[in-house]
């Protein structure tokens, strides 16, 4: 610690502008492995980081965070080296802080409002958020978490994306007896079968995993609810007193252009899935499968994109493209994701969709035809409408193409569920409030509610529906 | 949770039948689903159809053949073993209901399949014609159980070893230029087996049903690896079907898609070869 002892805070500092820089694996050398990119803080970086923040009396931060952490006082706890404290302050808010430190938009949400950004750059709140729940990983500080007494009442929890994992954390603490449902062999959602090894290594997630089984909450993979049991049967003959669903936009959207269904097509989360999920990147040691292309074209302008685009080099790609329809602010990824996949060597073109997809006569991708496009009037997203210049189409080789352009809610739920009301896009209506649909004791949150949004967004709806079940089984 | 396997046979040099027990499933499952099972840790994901089941004993039964790394592997899997996971039950299940006269044909391990269907639709109170075909004798399988549940059985052999020298096409066209009528025709086996069938059929305005086998991951309907153009349009195997419309799958797409991985199925399989070698 430079300088000033540990007791003696100096009463007027002087402002350290920018935020500590966090070391990072050289791109050279990271677009040969799947290892994390970031390192993180250590001890004494992650000290000095929280000594930026001005420990405001008016926390605009807190306002920022979907899930209201209080962050000048974790901060706070950091500042003073008090590990233990910090971490109890987290998880009171968040059960999964080494997820949401890693995978948050922070620059939209915290950060962005953060007084400190006004003029020089915001305290590094994600940057802390991940230090604390590492240096607890690997440390042991957190003191264990209270769990209420039992209340003898069983709670279904579908899916165990972050909606899932929070609920039923959440719950379990409550004193609920809580059972979590998850169609795959491995818990986790999009955070297990999408977001790639380099973002979020699985072995932090396990132990997040870990820490909602530690409360209580008995996971059961397996198990497609709708087609294995339907919600009316968790309900009836299972005996469960109220049920959450958490399952999530799994269902991928095509471009609906020809050519789709040529060998080298992928959608983003069958490339995704069989790599993260299943482990492809090391076939053979692992059985899945996976056929990776040398010269790689990506469709979209998200997240999913970039972790698409920045994997294919990670396979092998010699040139790994992002194709966007929209200009280069419009684009929905994080800001460190795109930085970091800019670095890494991926190249962009802007303002441009395909037409189709060009195959070889025995059916692989050999190119692509595209569309130049223009920003119109904004839609109802409030981003401005690509419109077609027609005449501009063009050719471009490429041997493999992944369609990253967005997801539909998973319809298994729905069909299996009747009563269940839903929106004109096929997302699950529920009271903002309670988070409860039109069916009795049943709640539903995160992406199937909202559509494809964050992890941070998923777990706020996870929270909120905790306390909707709390108060519905209290009452009832 | 793991999944017992209760009982192992070999049916044939190639195929092992087993039974798992999977309550949750057998509660559950109707013919025509499948589930998806991982055999270990390492494992890749792969469907194997519902061949048979049994709601009391909480067990569920499949048969498969040797042809991959992980079909080779669960082979060795012995009673008493358990699989690490197993999903369902999966697809759409296909109320076949009353059809009048069906012709149900299975080519190889397309028989095992294609026996919960018949059963089902004997059951319905329609007339079962099968017809069931293998490269040689000793690799027909399901024989008894098929002629138990059909009004009319007939094999076929590719080497002229059993039944009708020929294919499952051969017996179906000697029957229909006979002048025979079906209502529909059910064809479950290789694809090109299949697509054979459907030629035939095509020419006789036979409505004609498959069931397709395609490479899956989740089997959930979130990755599209299943996906086929039927009519015109993407379906995702594992949930729109995986029983279609045989005249307006597009074949060719879907053999090219099967076989995406050849490469590195050979180079698993020999992988495992090897490595059972050494041991
Ligand atoms: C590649 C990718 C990268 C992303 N990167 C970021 C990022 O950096 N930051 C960020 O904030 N957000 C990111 N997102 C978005 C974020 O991951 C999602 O918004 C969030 O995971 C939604 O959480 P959820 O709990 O609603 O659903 P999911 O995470 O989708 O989990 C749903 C779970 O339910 C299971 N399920 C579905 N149907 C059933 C059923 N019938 N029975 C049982 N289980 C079922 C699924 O298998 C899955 O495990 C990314 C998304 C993707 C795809
Ligand atoms: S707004 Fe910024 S400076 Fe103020 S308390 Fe929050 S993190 Fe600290
Ligand atoms: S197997 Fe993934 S969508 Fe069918």
């Amino acid at each position: 610690m430079a300088g000033n002892g540990n007791n003696e805070k100096p009463a007027k500092k002087k402002v350290v502008e920018k935020k500590y820089p966090m070391s990072e694996q050289p791109p050279a050398e990271r677009i040969r492995n799947f290892n994390e990119v970031p390192y993180g803080y250590d001890v004494e970086t992650a000290v000095e980081e929280a000594r930026r923040c001005l420990q405001c009396k008016k926390p605009v931060c807190i306002d920022g965070c979907p899930v209201e952490i209080d962050i000048p006082g974790f901060i706070e706890a950091i500042a003073e080296e008090d590990f233990a404290e910090a971490i109890r302050v987290m998880k009171s808010f968040n059960n999964l802080p080494a997820v949401c430190g890693r995978v948050c938009p922070q620059e939209d949400q915290c950060e962005k409002v953060c007084v400190l950004a006004k003029k020089f750059e915001s305290v590094a709140i994600g940057r802390l958020e991940r230090f604390i729940a590492d240096y607890d990983y690997e440390h042991g500080v957190a003191p264990p978490t209270e769990i209420a007494p039992t209340k003898g009442k069983k709670v279904a929890i579908v899916g165990s994306g972050p909606a899932g994992l929070t609920a039923a954390g959440d719950l379990a603490r409550m004193g609920y007896d809580v059972t979590l449902y998850e169609a795959f062999h491995a818990a986790g959602g999009v955070l297990r079968y999408g977001i790639p090894e380099f973002r979020l290594p699985k072995a932090i997630l396990d132990q997040e995993v870990d820490y909602v089984k530690s409360l209580g909450v008995k996971v059961e993979c397996n198990m497609v609810i709708g087609k294995v049991f339907t919600i009316k049967e968790l309900l009836g003959e299972l005996e469960f007193e109220a049920a959450f669903i958490g399952t999530g936009a799994g269902l991928p959207r095509w471009m609906k252009v020809p050519g789709e269904n040529l060998i080298g097509v992928y959608s983003a989360n069958e490339w995704l899935t069989r790599i993260n999920l299943m482990r492809a990147f090391e076939f053979p040691e692992y059985d899945t499968p996976i056929w990776a292309g040398k010269n790689v074209a990506v469709i979209g302008g998200g997240n999913t994109a970039m972790d698409s685009v920045r994997t294919a080099l990670r396979m092998g790609a010699e040139t790994a493209k992002i194709y966007y329809r929209r200009g280069e602010k419009e684009m929905p990824a994080r800001i460190e994701e795109i930085h970091h996949a800019r670095e890494e060597g991926v190249q962009f073109d802007f303002l441009v969709a395909p037409d189709r997809v060009l195959g070889t006569d025995d059916g692989w991708v050999r190119g692509m035809e595209l569309c130049r496009m223009e920003l119109g009037e904004p839609d109802e997203s409030g981003r401005r409408r690509p419109v077609r210049c027609e005449g501009s189409q063009f050719e471009v080789e490429c041997d493999m193409v992944v369609v990253a352009v967005g997801t539909y809610p998973n319809p298994i739920i729905p069909e299996t569920t009747p009563e269940l009301e839903l929106t004109k896009w096929g997302t699950i209506k529920v009271d903002e409030e309670t988070g409860m649909t039109s069916v009795q004791g049943v709640f539903a949150g995160g992406d199937i509610v909202t559509g494809g949004a964050t992890v941070i967004s998923a777990m706020g709806a996870g929270k909120r529906a905790a306390r909707g079940i709390d108060a519905y089984l209290t009452d009832k | 949770m793991a999944y017992k396997i209760l009982a192992r046979d070999d049916i044939t040099s190639e195929s092992v039948r087993m039974v798992v027990a999977a309550p949750h499933i057998a509660r559950k499952c109707e013919p025509g689903q499948f589930i998806i099972l991982r055999l270990d840790g390492k494992g890749e994901r792969i469907p194997l159809t519902i061949a048979d089941f049994d709601r009391d004993a909480g067990t569920v039964t499949i048969i498969f053949q040797k042809v991959g790394k992980t079909t080779y592997h669960l082979a060795t899997f012995r009673e008493g073993d358990e699989i690490s996971d197993f999903v369902g039950p999966l697809g759409r299940h296909l109320d076949l209901g009353r059809l009048g006269t069906v012709a149900c044909l299975g080519g190889g391990l397309g028989v095992a399949p294609i026996y919960p269907k018949v059963r089902a639709l004997k059951a319905g109170g329609n007339y079962v014609v099968s017809i069931i075909g293998a490269r040689r004798k000793d690799l027909v399988i399901l024989e008894e159980e098929m002629r138990a549940h059909s009004d009319e059985l007939f094999v076929t052999t590719d080497d002229g070893s059993y039944g009708l020298r020929g294919f499952v096409t051969d017996q179906l066209k000697l029957l229909l230029d006979e002048g025979r009528k079906f209502d529909t025709c059910l064809a479950v086996g290789p694809i090109p087996m299949m697509e054979a069938v459907c030629r035939l059929t095509a020419q006789h305005d036979l409505p004609t049903l498959v069931s397709l086998d395609t490479i899956m991951v989740d089997g959930t309907g979130m990755c599209g690896s299943c996906r086929v153009t039927v009519g015109g349009e993407t379906k995702f195997t594992c949930v729109d079907g995986p029983v279609f419309d045989g005249h307006n799958v597009d074949w060719v797409e879907t053999k090219r898609r099967q076989c995406r991985y050849v490469p590195q199925e050979k180079q698993a399989l020999e992988r495992f070869e090897k490595d059972r070698g050494s041991k």
